[in-house]
């Protein structure tokens, strides 16, 4: 396969945490490899070491061994460790990360939030990138507003426009419906879909809801660490 | 798009009152420094000020006599020593000397004065060059002497308001039935001058039965002159002292110094207490955002970004609070001039707070370094917060 059109590849990707002298393997050589434009799920039980994976994957997290490279980038490879500056970079350029708990900043308006990002770090073009993303997310009449004024549903909208406003090739999305409820989990995984469709955009999905997982093309399960496919073109 | 100084002052509206106690100790500390400074230069530029209206730079007495009329009020006329008035003619053949002018001091006790009577301080001079040695005085009504032996008197800023006296009165001098009558009032020059009445030297003498005699030789010296020298060449006259002004100057700065390190003392330890405070409230304020500066840092700001935005958020706190304090040191110069006044053994008239432009500079500057230094911590702490350990807490 060109190497260009392959967003992750994760190759023996290991995590040992070490608890006490007891050392706890949270990540146990995985290998992944997922498509440009590709939209997966990983689904699993607490403590099945789907959130390290997404960490390691996330450049989040330093792995104990293994490989990983990212559009074509070698990232991690022969126990190199990288630092916090070094990873912070990477991140900024490939990935754009949304979390259960939204974690918008409270003082700064929405669209003060949406371009936070740019602020730190700005890709060529990206101007009217945060009004584009705010139009196609229905949000644009919420742009004045505070955080504490808008709903859960609109917080996550915001914070995938946060995530998106750098043009991100990967979009990390961890638990992003957990504090939803039904119904505006399926709007958000909806607009999830949208993005992945329309802007060849990759996404990685850990969720506890089977019904929402099942929503992306391939969905994962991890179990002690092991990753496997249980749905979806392989 | 938002930029880290939005996002930062932001920050500060987050906790109003966090942030306005904070400010308000930055203020004080700020305040208490630039009004302690002011003082330390207006302190010493007003006893300059005070001393250069004195108009000579050495003056001769006869061994032992009080030499400032404050003491003389004091003793209350009593103590004075005098001198022949000739030595005033051997002084002047001395090359160094610009100019001489003999002085007559008398107190005289005046039962009327005040509740319970008070000591008058008479000054007998020279009009022609007495006025040479001070062209800096000026009249509020009247004029000098008309006379060199005439019953006339010049009266003292403060001397003619005690006494409600106008020019045209009469005063009396009680112990010796004398009447002068007053030619003149002077306007106020914030030296003791204020409270003495002057009277021609000749008529002085006659009064206070000193014929030829004096109690002071003021001395003007020439520029570029050595004055230690010539205080000690002064030395070698019989029976005198010399007291330069620097040497008045000198007791007074010494008397002072004591209160001045205090003062400095109470400046430091103010300035460390608002430190403490900026970094008390800049760590509480980062350790509170442990998870959103996590976040930031997954957005991709870098160490370095979130160690300015902190330094950012201090260095406001800190320009903010001593600009207040400045401001507020400035409107009250005048209360902290009374207050020090009444807490000093002695202070000269003019304004004791002086605070001009570079000291405001300078305090400002310190106020930020003083900001820069306490943010650094912080910051420094902030930069290090790791993205994953802000998150953990969440996901399982």
């Amino acid at each position: 396969m060109n190497q260009n059109m392959i967003s992750i590849e994760a190759e023996n990707l290991t995590k040992v945490y070490l608890r006490g002298s007891e050392e706890i393997p949270a990540v146990n050589d995985v290998s992944l490899r997922i498509k440009k434009g590709d939209f997966i799920s990983i689904i699993g039980p607490s403590g099945s070491g789907k959130t390290t994976l997404i960490n390691l994957l996330g450049c989040l997290d330093n792995p104990t061994s293994g490989e990983l490279c990212l559009a074509g980038r070698s990232i991690f490879n022969k126990g190199r460790r990288l630092s916090e500056r070094e990873l912070t970079k990477i991140r900024r350029e490939i990935y754009g990360y949304i979390f259960q708990s939204f974690y918008l900043i409270p003082t700064l308006t929405v669209m003060e939030n949406v371009t936070l990002p740019l602020t730190f770090y700005r890709k060529p073009d990206t101007e009217n990138e945060a009004v584009k993303l705010l139009k196609l997310l229905g949000m644009e009449h919420r742009k004045d507003h505070l955080p504490g004024q808008i709903s859960g549903g609109e917080m996550q909208r915001v914070a995938i426009a946060r995530a998106m406003v750098n043009r991100p090739e990967i979009l990390l999305a961890d638990e992003p419906t957990g504090n939803l409820d039904t119904k505006r989990s399926a709007e958000i995984v909806q607009v999830l879909q949208e993005l992945n469709r329309n802007a060849q955009l990759t996404i990685v999905m850990v969720t506890h809801n089977q019904g929402l997982a099942r929503c992306a093309n391939r969905m994962f399960e991890m179990k002690d660490g092991k990753i496997c496919q249980i749905a979806g073109k392989p | 798009m938002i930029t880290k100084f939005q996002v930062a002052y932001k920050n500060l509206l987050r906790k109003r009152v966090r942030s306005l106690l904070t400010l308000i100790g930055i203020a004080l500390s700020a305040w208490v420094l630039v009004s302690l400074l002011g003082f330390n230069q207006g302190y010493e530029t007003s006893l300059n000020k005070d001393i250069d209206n004195m108009g000579f730079q050495l003056m001769i007495m006869a061994k032992g006599c009080p030499y400032e009329a404050a003491t003389m009020m004091l003793k209350g006329g009593t103590g004075l020593k005098y001198m022949k008035e000739s030595i005033m003619d051997d002084v002047a053949k001395e090359p160094e000397v610009e100019k001489t002018t003999p002085i007559l001091m008398a107190a005289v006790f005046d039962p009327n004065k005040g509740e319970s009577g008070g000591v008058a301080g008479y000054f007998g001079i020279e009009p022609k060059s007495f006025i040479e040695m001070k062209p800096f005085l000026k009249f509020r009504q009247g004029g000098w002497f008309t006379e060199e032996n005439g019953y006339e008197a010049v009266m003292g800023y403060e001397a003619a308001e005690l006494e409600q006296r106008e020019v045209g009165d009469m005063i009396l001098i009680p112990e010796k039935n004398v009447q002068f009558k007053v030619v003149g009032i002077l306007s106020r020059t914030g030296t003791q001058d204020d409270g003495t009445i002057f009277v021609p030297l000749k008529t002085a003498q006659k009064v206070f039965g000193k014929p030829d005699e004096i109690t002071t030789l003021g001395i003007k010296v020439k520029k570029g002159i050595d004055s230690t020298r010539f205080e000690d060449k002064m030395y070698q006259l019989p029976d005198v002292q010399v007291v330069s002004l620097a040497q008045v100057k000198q007791t007074i700065m010494q008397l002072i110094s004591t209160a001045k390190v205090m003062v400095l003392s109470i400046a430091l330890i103010a300035i460390l207490i608002a430190m403490v405070g900026v970094i008390n409230t800049i760590l509480m304020s980062v350790h509170e955002r442990f998870q959103e500066i996590g976040i930031l840092k997954t957005i991709g700001a870098m160490p370095g970004d979130i160690f300015k935005l902190i330094w950012i958020e201090t260095l406001m706190l800190c320009a903010i609070g001593g600009v207040l304090g400045i401001g507020l040191a400035l409107i009250l110069s005048k209360v902290t001039g009374v207050v020090i006044r009444y807490l000093l053994p002695y202070s000269p008239s003019g304004g004791l707070v002086l605070i001009d432009l570079k000291l405001i500079l300078f305090t400002l500057a310190a106020v930020l370094c003083i900001g820069l230094l306490s943010g650094l911590y912080p910051a420094w702490k902030a930069g290090r917060i790791r993205p994953l350990e802000a998150i953990r807490s969440e996901i399982g």
